[in-house]
């Protein structure tokens, strides 16, 4: 279908950006790469009196290493992430993710920041910013703040974000050097929103991070499986612990796509593939 | 800011200026007010990729871009590519391994393929197929558009201008 229509504001600067959102609330929509926004207006899910287009503010879009993080402006697109040589030296877990996201076409256009606002549970990034701990940052009228990842993601496609706010980007705590990883995912298509993924870390000190996507109405950090692989210190038996821990610590959703069963089975299986490359890795 | 606006909008290097409303979309724009029909439609949410076209000579979907979004913008389109009568080098290979049949998705084929060999090694068959996976086709079971491309990842390696 067509959208329904709307007004429409391209702002030349941030300042601009806030106040047409305070002047028009909830009203009021932001178009970033608009690949998930544009198909819900075709869609006429969403019927907003205003675009507040962010194209424009080419300050939000880039890449920058500073003392001890990453940090990722939300205007970035996909495919300079995808790209990016100091994403794939510094965070190759999130370099290997990006390879999922999407086609070429959609990647060009699509932003980290849009798609951690519109949070989908099977996308790659909101998982990946869990996996990795990252930092938000957040500007609204009464200045900028800045919200853990852990605390973003409130349900499926909600966030912590008031309909008044902007997310900047995002800042990603350098990993302890020798940090093995793993990723994998299952779709029925290249490009596919996956049925279900898996992100693993494994810290020199035997810490194992462990982020799912698409198994739950948010990304999710199995602490639980965490923990029994760290105390097994990766052992085949830690891993057998560690996947029975998990698919009792998620609640995948029935979906025409697949059902709960079929994503609970699949994310133990990822896990221990994940986990089979990390340990690789560390060898 | 409200009601329509005017923008100016590169085609194939043609300059067009025109008064459009917010909400009409790039693909729209091109085929009812600027008369360029080779960009198709069909499912209007970015799956299908019959509607992709270059914009600043990157491959978007038109059907998820505003019209008004590409003001100051280049845009390519199928049309950019050659002529009946002056088949461009992708529509040539494409037209070699009968890598079309209803010609529906053909268009965004080929403005997909133009943005895949200018970014990426497509080493294998697989890489192809990968990068294929964002245009739906129905009639070619996707074998001679794998192939066509193949000639051109061949063709590049010999001549990389
Ligand atoms: C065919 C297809 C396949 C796809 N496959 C995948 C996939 O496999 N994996 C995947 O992860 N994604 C996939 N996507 C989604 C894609 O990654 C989107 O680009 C992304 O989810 C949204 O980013 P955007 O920049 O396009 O945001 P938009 O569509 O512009 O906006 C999305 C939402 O975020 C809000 N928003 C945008 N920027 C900001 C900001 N800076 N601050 C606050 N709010 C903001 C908007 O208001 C809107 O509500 C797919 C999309 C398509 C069309
Ligand atoms: S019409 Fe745009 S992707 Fe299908
Ligand atoms: S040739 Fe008919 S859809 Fe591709």
């Amino acid at each position: 279908m067509k959208p329904p229509p709307f007004d429409y504001a391209r702002p030349e600067s941030l300042e601009e950006a806030l106040d047409l959102l305070a002047r028009h609330g909830d009203e009021a929509k932001l178009l970033a790469g608009g690949q998930s926004l544009m198909a819900m207006l075709n869609f006429r899910l969403l019927a907003p009196a205003i675009l507040v287009d962010i194209n424009r503010l080419d300050r939000l879009a880039g890449i920058e290493e500073g003392d001890g993080r990453l940090s990722i402006g939300a205007l970035t697109r996909h495919h300079a992430l995808e790209t990016s040589d100091l994403v794939a030296e510094r965070l190759p877990v999130l370099h290997a993710a990006m390879g999922h996201v999407a086609h070429l076409a959609i990647r060009n256009r699509g932003t980290v920041g849009g798609s951690l606002a519109h949070a989908d549970p099977a996308a790659e990034l909101p998982a990946m910013m869990c996996l990795l701990d990252a930092t938000l940052r957040v500007a609204g009228p009464a200045g900028t703040r800045e919200i853990s990842v852990h605390d973003f993601f409130t349900g499926a496609l909600e966030t912590a974000l008031g309909d008044d706010e902007i997310l900047l980007g995002i800042d990603l705590p350098s990993l302890p050097p020798g940090t093995a990883w793993g990723f994998e995912e299952f779709s029925r298509r290249a490009g596919d929103f996956a049925l279900a993924g898996v992100a693993v870390l494994v810290e020199p000190t035997g810490a194992v991070r462990l982020a799912l996507l698409g198994v739950d109405e948010t990304p999710v950090r199995a602490r639980a499986a965490e923990a029994e692989l760290a105390r097994g210190a990766l052992s085949d038996a830690a891993v057998g612990q560690a996947v029975e821990a998990l698919r009792a610590e998620i609640s995948p959703l029935d979906d025409l796509h697949a059902g709960a069963d079929y994503r609970r089975h699949l994310a133990g299986v990822l896990t221990t593939r994940a986990l089979a490359a990390a340990r690789a890795r560390l060898a | 800011m409200s009601g329509r606006h005017t923008i100016t909008v590169t085609v194939n290097g043609r300059a067009y200026t025109r008064e459009v409303a917010p909400r009409l979309l790039l693909a729209d724009f091109l085929r009812e007010e600027l008369g360029l029909t080779g960009t198709h439609v069909g499912c209007e949410h970015g799956i299908c990729g019959a509607c992709t076209v270059l914009i600043d000579g990157d491959s978007a979907r038109s059907c998820l871009t505003l019209a008004v979004q590409c003001d100051g913008a280049e845009v390519g389109t199928i049309e950019g590519l050659g002529r009946v009568a002056d088949l461009g080098r992708l529509q040539q290979a494409f037209r070699e391994h009968h890598a079309l049949q209803c010609g529906f998705c053909t268009a965004g084929m080929l403005i997909t393929v133009t943005d895949l060999l200018a970014k990426y090694p497509l080493a294998s068959e697989a890489d192809i197929r990968e990068g294929l996976s964002g245009n739906l086709c129905r009639c070619t079971g996707y074998e001679n558009i794998v192939r066509a491309v193949q000639d051109l990842v061949a063709a590049r390696e010999a001549d990389p201008a």
